[in-house]
């Protein structure tokens, strides 16, 4: 069961803000998918591998050679806000309460 | 026949052929396909940019190589359209989101290299659900594409603007990308052809991520033989992609071409039918096996136990898989940045952010993909949907030992009314049940059009699934499927599409 508190809570540690109506909805939506899916758990109980990838995946390796094109200005043309050809952020400290 | 209705009905080899002769220019097809672009696509929505100044050059210069005796290849000239989940330098690329609204990418994704490097003529970039979540376009930020086959139902997702374009006759070729299905299902349920090849057949270099271990583009067409020819095209190792297999590609081509499935083993799925899958999709389904067994297929009944539990494993690998990639959109890079007023500090702009970009959808995923993930729930969940995927992939073993390839209803059901299942998140979701499996497993797979439901007229998709890297045998399959069942309709499926309005096609 999943509560709205703790919809709140994955919210916040996805960085998304909700309102409380998409809240409301999300948490009887999310308990309602998580029963459907309640029976994979049920099933692959046993001594099974996991399968994380659909083909094995295997280290790929490559010459170390100089491929360097200067596309920061096309980089910067895409970003929210520029500041003396770097990305401006916002501070990164909340204020003190 | 009008000069434009021959244009832009003709299938891609055929225009391909007659650019390469010098009958036509590459420069009137795509003029033709703007046209019907601009007559139709205010009723379609198939379209989210239009980059009419780019194609009429690219078609110029393929004219102006061909009439300086150059041999290119065989789609050179021919206008496609990319769904707008891949980079195209200097072209806007949303993703269908309103975080990436406005954004161009500083280079082009290797699908879209390649099509230039054949010389294919890029018309513009085609509507999808947000981040090709969801199976309508109705999560689309931009707004839903609607079906040409009935305008108040949904052409399927997500692809569902490619698949719409080349079935409203604005483009002959188009490229999709299919996670779950988002190729195929929208191919059903608009009466055209696609096909996801074997992960890892094509790069994913450039392609905006939704779920990286199942993400794969693939052509989209209205004839067998044009997705083999753009699937040629695209297919190949790629240095740039981690995942890109070093193999080379199936004969996918010489597969169209031949048809011949003569002996050639089909396993249906006993597990897809039934309850929740419309009569008209299990009768056309029935009969395009039965037209396969004429052209002198065998048909063997095969079970895949696990192929029921692959929606739900779906459910917990693909949201665990988006809120990882769409980390990412978090307004300092690129992209929309909300409630940067001085005062606010990173973590409040991000989620203020966050808040007002992303859809209904994509939040309902990076949620769950959140909660699958977290500590206590991850064996619960993830882990136990790895495990699930080992049964999957092991039934896709067990059943290419009895056949050479596998066959299902593409989708439960037709196109479904706009609106219909967007406040139940499950019935959508179900509309991927039999596609999924493919995704999950890594195998190529693809939907032909095998006729109309007889209750309303619409469009049933047939599902071909292969085993890894014999994507040809698709073709194969889809080819004597096209050549038994348009002898029967006497044309086309498409054919017997209604005409939309304002549209340039005379009959």
């Amino acid at each position: 069961m999943l509560t709205r508190s703790e919809v709140a809570k994955l919210a916040a540690l996805a960085r998304i803000e909700l309102s409380d109506a998409e809240l409301d909805e999300m948490a009887g939506q999310l308990d309602i998918i998580l029963g459907a899916v309640a029976a994979v758990s049920a099933v692959a109980t046993q001594d099974i591998p996991p399968t994380s990838h659909a083909v094995p995946l295997t280290n790929v390796m490559r010459d170390d050679v100089v491929n360097w094109q200067p596309r920061a200005a096309a980089m910067l043309a895409g970003a929210p806000d520029v500041e003396d050809d770097r990305f401006r952020v916002p501070h990164i400290l909340e204020e003190e309460q | 026949m009008s000069d434009i209705t021959s244009l832009i009905t003709a299938t891609a080899a055929e225009l391909g052929q007659r650019i390469a002769a010098r009958e036509i220019s590459s420069v009137e097809v795509v003029r033709a396909h703007l046209d019907q672009i601009t007559a139709t696509d205010e009723a379609v929505h198939a379209f989210l940019v239009v980059d009419t100044e780019r194609a009429l050059a690219q078609a110029a210069a393929v004219d102006a190589r061909i009439a300086a005796g150059e041999r290119l290849g065989p789609l050179a000239g021919v206008p496609i359209a990319v769904k707008d989940l891949l980079c195209y330098e200097g072209l806007p690329t949303t993703a269908g989101s309103r975080i990436l609204e406005g954004w161009v990418p500083p280079y082009s994704s290797t699908v879209v290299r390649r099509l230039n490097d054949a010389g294919l003529v890029i018309l513009g970039k085609t509507n999808l659900d947000e981040f090709a979540m969801g199976s309508s376009t109705e999560t689309s930020g931009y707004g839903p594409t609607h079906n040409p086959w009935d305008l108040t139902r949904t052409p399927g997702g997500s692809g569902g603007g490619s698949a719409a374009a080349v079935s409203a006759y604005q483009a002959p070729l188009a490229i999709g990308t299919d996670t779950g299905g988002s190729i195929r299902q929208p191919a059903a349920v608009t009466g055209s052809v696609g096909a996801k090849p074997t992960y890892g057949m094509v790069s994913r270099y450039g392609i905006i991520a939704m779920a990286s271990s199942l993400d794969q583009a693939g052509p989209v067409a209205r004839t067998t033989l044009d997705a083999a020819l753009l699937h040629q095209v695209i297919a190949g190792h790629d240095p740039l992609d981690s995942t890109s297999i070093n193999a080379a590609v199936a004969d996918v081509v010489g597969a169209a071409r031949s048809g011949d499935v003569k002996g050639l083993r089909i396993g249906l799925v006993t597990e897809f039918g039934g309850e929740g899958y419309a009569p008209g999709v299990e009768l056309r389904t029935r009969e395009a096996v039965t037209a396969l067994s004429a052209a002198g297929a065998e048909v063997v009944e095969v079970s895949c136990p696990h192929f029921v539990h692959a929606l739900a494993t779906y459910y917990l690998i693909m949201p665990a898989e988006v809120s990882s990639n769409l980390a990412r959109y978090d307004g300092m890079r690129y992209g929309l940045r909300v409630g940067d007023d001085g005062d606010n500090a990173v973590e409040t702009v991000m989620r203020l952010t966050r808040g007002k970009g992303f859809g209904t959808e994509a939040k309902r995923r990076i949620i769950l993909g959140t909660y699958a993930l977290s500590a206590g729930y991850y064996d619960a969940f993830y882990g136990s949907a790895q495990k699930m995927r080992t049964l999957i992939a092991r039934d896709f073993t067990a059943a290419f030992e009895q056949c050479d390839v596998l066959v299902s209803p593409a989708t439960p059901t037709t196109a479904f009314r706009l609106g219909e299942r967007v406040a139940d998140p499950m019935a959508m979701y179900k509309s991927d049940l039999c596609t999924i499996p493919a995704n999950l497993a890594g195998v190529g797979a693809a939907s032909f059009p095998c006729g109309l439901a007889p209750e309303d007229g619409l469009p049933v998709g047939f599902q071909v699934m292969s085993p890894a890297l014999a994507d040809d045998r698709l073709y194969l399959v889809g080819a004597a499927l096209e050549r038994e069942l348009t002898a029967k309709w006497g044309g086309r499926l498409l054919d017997q599409a209604p005409l939309l309005p304002g549209t340039k096609v005379v009959r």
